[in-house]
């Protein structure tokens, strides 16, 4: 356990990182219409400047020693009763560093990008708002030195994602996605509070440093139990099995939004939830083992979804969902993995990123349309926005040199040395990637053309490619950079540990394996989709295609489990209130009125009464303190 | 002798409301004006003697005034304020001229004039004062009966159609509870004079007394029973829905936000101390009751097609979380459940006023299901409503979100399964507040709402500082806690109490 640093020089403004967009959307939100015009560029200066900040640190962090990247900085004493105690402080270290550069540098290229996407939209100062609040709440999650302002943070992020969610809130499906969102996350929000509170009667603490320097002398159960709370809660904020459905639906909200929020940036909370709590986890083997089984179903749940979807976003969902589960299983599998499970969210931060805005690129050409089957042979019309998509897509199936092949082909290496079957699973789901890649390759820039007549496909403005092209130069290099220049294994390993084991087989037929698996997977997408047209109508296809393009039945399992007996309980009771409850008090009500029917005579009013009462009750207490005095 | 702080407090809005009753009926709106001015002394007055109160003073009292009232009696005028009554207090003066504000028309249609709305307003006030700040037992009952006459005339002048019915039903259940409290009351003399020679209604002396446990068992119910209606609990909350959807919204403000309040203030100050074992004894009911309130509350709310009704039955489920705090017996579980209250009486006046808001603007209807889509016409008061919602649901980051947490890890600490169980709560209330907002605000504007307007400047001057306090409070809580802390560790003290410690011990200088 490495020590805290205390916070000088440039990391005395750590707080300002977390407070500088936050007060970018108290302005936007606050003054209204008035900042119209010069709200947006606000916007992005407040998270630009976090960037550079953060940059200007990760420098300082790498001019000192591994033992002393540690910062912390203690603001306030936030939540003091008895000895619970709780600061208002914040820890910088070689995880945190990570994530703030992925969340304020990307989010920076979204917010520039948001520019072009909403130019039109009446509400767009308010986008940029939320979209601060998002980036602020996010920043706060992962610098928090402590779980309940983790908590915090953790909740903020999923405000703003219902705010942006439901930003079209005109849309009926929107307002809908919206509040399943926060109800599903509210789900896992009973797991952060209760292993919060777990940890607190065991250790007496909810600060990290003190939590994981004594966490290892509870017990065994106690620990599991921390470690599957833990769990309920980045399954929610995370789209992991079984509160997935969320997700899906999510993509109600604007693209920029889909892109920042649920692929770059919210749904990996979870992530960082788990490889935080490296500590917790690694003396509690059950936990780490439902963590992995749980990313194994998420990884194939997301990518069989991303496999049957028309909707070009939904299809990233569902694609996101199956990367997340990669790294869900990767930090699962314990020391050999929580390098990579990193690694692999910040080489998707970018390059799904990159792909979520290359969809809104290809709406924005055509008319908003979301449909693959209303697409095809864009790629002339749009040849950046092809680029980019191409080199986002190769790098997310795990192509060599793409920076995705790097991250997801070291899970695989960690799950095979770990689990021989875990590590095959692995494998089969980059197959699966591989098809649902090419065919939405394939469907949108390949094939014939199908779109109907009143469309005309054209390029974005530069607002919008630039990013773009950031993001794919991003996906072709930052694999190889950040594992061999930055050196990521031995950057990260003082916080999450890193342990290396003996390969089970030769790197060779590894690397040819899993390659050859994408690659069939990319040639069935091929022979399915570019040698023979694609229907317009969706065909009734199998029953495989059916469930998918059904999100595997999600949302009907929770209706007929959750939703259906809630509601179903909701009027039960309320019947009950109103006959039984109610009712007594009623007949009770009538048969006193029956008794002092002799009295209602002379009473024409209950205020009467009561003063009559209030008079009886008066002269009781005289008698009763005379009695009294007399005794 | 130093300046009669509390008396003066409670004086003012009581002379304010015979100015303003003697205003001239023809001229409503300088009484509405008259009103708001006089409500701001209180205000004022409060933030003076706050900034006076010695957080880590050892006596239990501050601001202690007392006189002889009826000595053969031992009842005398005794007024002091320890920190729970003091956020109490701060909180009801802060939401009094907020809630004339809001309802300036509210006096405008009913069976009296609009200048006796406000000074009904105003004579609550002082009787609010007077429940907080009595530390004489029979002090504080005559304040906690009378308390019932203004609200029963606010709804019963001024309330809608079914305000008669609503407002008797609220007064025989009230003046039911007040009648076993006041059999229990004299019972409470009757034993002090048996054991001191001299009986008395002092609030320390009582506490003091020591009286043995069977005594006590019987006291303590008529206490409890007259706090649990009023707060009110499960299952003794069926007059509050009616009550509070018949009542002008800034009278359902009044009425839940705080004077329910008085139950629950009523349990943590008079039953624990005085009453002690008996508290202990009945714990695991008092606890049973408030955990079905939580789910029940939550469950029925789900299912009401009234706004107002809603608010109703969502208040019954955080009183549940309340009475919860104060019977685990633990620092966090009462800490919290004071700032639980305090946000309970802040979110609550936020839903109700913009409810209000809303009703003004489409023929008082509170019909969830004839709305539809007013974010589109009315954004600031959707934004508004979304605040309210989310202080409701206790989001982290505002002050709902550190009661409520207090509350459920101080449950946890002494019952782990009756804390876990009550956390589930989060999920219903998420999922019943933003249905009302999805149902309200959300979806294609309802053409009947077509030309709704947004809030006015008065309408967001009255909510703008909910809004500011909620936040910032729930950043900086310590101004509270500071104050709660000590009381509430005198009432562990008097219950005998001690909050468990951690399972394994504390590392070694271990940093904060």
């Amino acid at each position: 356990m490495t020590d805290v640093m205390p916070a000088e020089g440039i990391f005395s403004l750590i707080w300002v990182i977390i407070a500088l967009p936050f007060v970018g959307a108290a302005i936007l939100l606050l003054l209204g219409r008035r900042t119209n015009s010069w709200g947006p560029y606000l916007g992005i200066a407040t998270v630009a400047v976090s960037a550079v900040l953060a940059i200007a640190m990760v420098f300082s962090m790498f001019g000192r020693a591994a033992e002393s990247r540690t910062v912390g900085q203690d603001l306030y004493t936030w939540v003091l009763v008895d000895k619970f105690q709780v600061h208002m402080a914040f820890q910088l270290d070689q995880l945190s560093i990570v994530f703030v550069l992925l969340i304020t540098v990307v989010g920076t290229l979204i917010h520039i990008y948001s520019l072009g996407y909403m130019a039109h939209d009446e509400n767009r100062r308010k986008f940029f708002g939320y979209l601060n609040l998002f980036v602020g709440a996010m920043l706060l999650l992962v610098l928090a030195n402590n779980y309940l302002l983790l908590y915090v943070g953790w909740e903020g992020v999923g405000l703003a994602s219902y705010l942006l969610i439901g930003f079209w809130q005109h849309k009926p499906s929107a307002a809908a996605a919206a509040k399943k969102a926060f109800i599903i996350n509210r789900v896992g929000d009973v797991g952060l509070s209760l292993a919060i509170m777990l940890i607190f009667v065991t250790v007496g603490s909810v600060t990290f440093h003190d939590v994981f320097g004594t966490v290892d002398k509870a017990n065994q159960g106690t620990l599991t139990a921390i470690g599957l709370l833990l769990l309920l809660a980045a399954c929610g904020k995370s789209a992991q099995f079984p509160l997935q459905a969320w997700l899906l639906d999510a993509m109600e909200g604007p693209t920029p939004v889909s892109a920042l929020i649920h692929a770059a940036t919210m749904v990996t909370a979870g992530v960082y939830l788990i490889a935080r709590s490296n500590v917790i986890f690694d003396h509690a083997p059950t936990a780490a083992l439902v963590v992995v089984i749980v990313g194994c179903i998420t990884m194939f749940m997301g990518a069989i979804i991303g496999s049957g979807k028309d909707d070009i976003k939904k299809s990233l969902a569902g694609s996101t969902m199956s990367q997340i589960g990669y790294m869900v299983l990767a930090v699962g599998l314990g020391p050999v993995g929580y390098v990579f499970g990193i690694f692999h969210l910040l080489t998707h931060g970018v390059f799904k990123a990159g792909l979520f805005l290359g969809a809104g690129s290809v709406m924005h050409g055509m008319k908003d349309n979301v449909n693959m089957r209303r697409y095809g042979a864009l790629r002339a019309f749009m040849v950046i926005t092809f680029i980019t998509f191409l080199a986002c897509t190769l790098s997310i199936m795990g192509i060599p040199p793409f920076s995705g092949f790097w991250s997801k082909d070291s899970i695989i290496h960690a799950a095979l040395e770990q689990n021989a079957f875990v590590g095959a699973l692995t494998i089969l789901a980059a197959g699966i990637t591989g098809f649902y890649m090419t065919r939405m390759v394939i469907m949108t820039f390949f094939s014939k053309a199908r779109w109907e007549d009143d469309v005309h496909p054209h390029e974005s403005p530069k607002v919008m490619t630039i990013p773009l092209i950031i993001l794919g130069i991003g996906a072709v290099v930052q694999g190889f950079l950040m594992l061999y220049w930055g050196d990521i294994v031995s950057w990260l390993e003082p916080v999450v540990g890193y342990q290396e084991k003996a390969m089970p087989l030769p790197e060779p037929v590894i690397l040819s394996l899993s390659i050859g698996v994408v690659l069939i997977g990319a040639v069935i997408a091929i022979l399915m989709y570019q040698r023979r047209p694609v229907p317009i109508e969706a065909p009734h296809g199998s029953w495989l295609t059916r469930a998918a393009r059904e999100e595997l039945y999600g949302n009907q399992v929770n209706d007929v489990l959750v939703v259906e007996p809630s509601l179903q309980l909701a009027t039960a009771t309320t019947w009950f209130d109103s006959k039984a409850v109610d009712g007594f008090v009623g007949w009770l009500a009538s048969f006193t009125g029956a008794l002092s029917g002799q009295l209602r005579r002379y009473q024409s009013g209950f205020a009467r009464s009561y003063a009559l009462s209030m008079v009886g009750g008066a002269v009781l207490v005289v008698l009763a303190l005379i009695l009294v005095r007399l005794s | 002798m130093t300046f009669p702080w509390l008396t003066v407090l409670g004086l003012v809005p009581l002379v304010g409301s015979v100015i303003v009753a003697f205003l001239p009926t023809a001229r409503p709106t300088l009484a509405k004006q008259v009103a708001f001015v006089i409500s701001l002394i209180p205000l004022v007055l409060t933030i003076v003697m706050a900034l006076q109160f010695k957080a880590d003073s050892t006596a239990p009292f501050q601001f202690v005034e007392s006189h002889p009232w009826i000595p053969a009696f031992g009842i005398s005028y005794s007024v002091g304020i320890d920190g729970i009554a003091l956020v109490l207090i701060a909180m009801s003066t802060v939401l009094v001229p907020i809630v004339i504000l809001a309802g300036w028309n509210d006096g405008d249609t009913g069976r009296g004039s609009v200048k006796g709305y406000f000074a009904l307003v105003l004579v609550l006030e002082t009787l609010i004062i007077g429940v907080f700040s009595s530390i004489d037992v029979f002090m504080f009952y005559v304040f906690f009966e009378v308390m019932l006459v203004p609200i029963y005339f606010l709804i019963g002048r001024y309330g809608g159609v079914q305000r008669s019915y609503a407002a008797v039903k609220f007064l025989l259940y009230s003046l039911v509870g007040g009648l076993f409290m006041l059999a229990a009351l004299v019972g409470l003399y009757v034993v002090s004079a048996q054991m001191t020679g001299t009986g008395t209604f002092d609030f320390l002396s009582l506490a003091g007394l020591h009286i043995d446990p069977f005594t006590q068992k019987l006291l303590f119910l008529g206490f409890f029973f007259a706090f649990a209606v009023k707060a009110p609990l499960w299952p003794f909350h069926t007059w509050l829905p009616d009550a509070a959807a018949e009542a002008k919204p800034g009278t359902s403000v009044l009425l839940i936000g705080i004077l329910d309040k008085v139950g629950t203030f009523g349990m943590i100050r008079y039953c624990l101390p005085i009453f002690p074992a008996a508290s202990v004894f009945y714990a695991p009911i008092v606890i049973g009751m408030a955990l079905i309130g939580i789910f029940y509350g939550a469950y029925v709310a789900l299912g009401q097609t009234d706004m107002k009704r809603l608010f109703a039955y969502s208040s019954m489920s955080h009183f549940g979380f309340i009475a919860l705090g104060i019977f685990v017996f633990t620092a966090q579980g009462q800490s919290g459940s004071v700032v639980y209250m305090v946000a309970h009486g802040l979110s609550t006046a936020a839903l109700f006023l913009v409810a209000g808001y809303l009703m003004s603007r489409n023929r008082g209807s509170s019909n969830i299901n004839e709305y539809g889509g007013v974010n589109k016409a009315a954004p600031v008061m959707a934004g508004f409503f979304a605040l309210a919602a989310m202080s409701s649901l206790a989001l982290p980051g505002l002050i709902s979100f550190i009661g409520e947490f207090l509350v459920l890890i101080g449950s946890f600490e002494r019952y782990m399964w009756v804390g876990a169980l009550a956390t589930l709560g989060i999920v219903i209330t998420a999922a019943y507040v933003l249905r009302v907002y999805q149902k309200t605000m959300t979806g294609p504007l309802k053409p009947d709402l077509a030309g709704i307007k947004d809030l006015t400047g008065r309408e967001i001057a009255a909510m703008a500082p909910i809004a500011a306090i909620v936040i910032v409070l729930g950043f900086f809580p310590s101004p509270l806690l500071k104050v709660i802390n000590p009381a509430v560790d005198r009432t562990m003290v008097a219950t005998g109490s001690t909050t468990p410690g951690p399972a394994i011990a504390p590392a070694e200088g271990s940093a904060p």
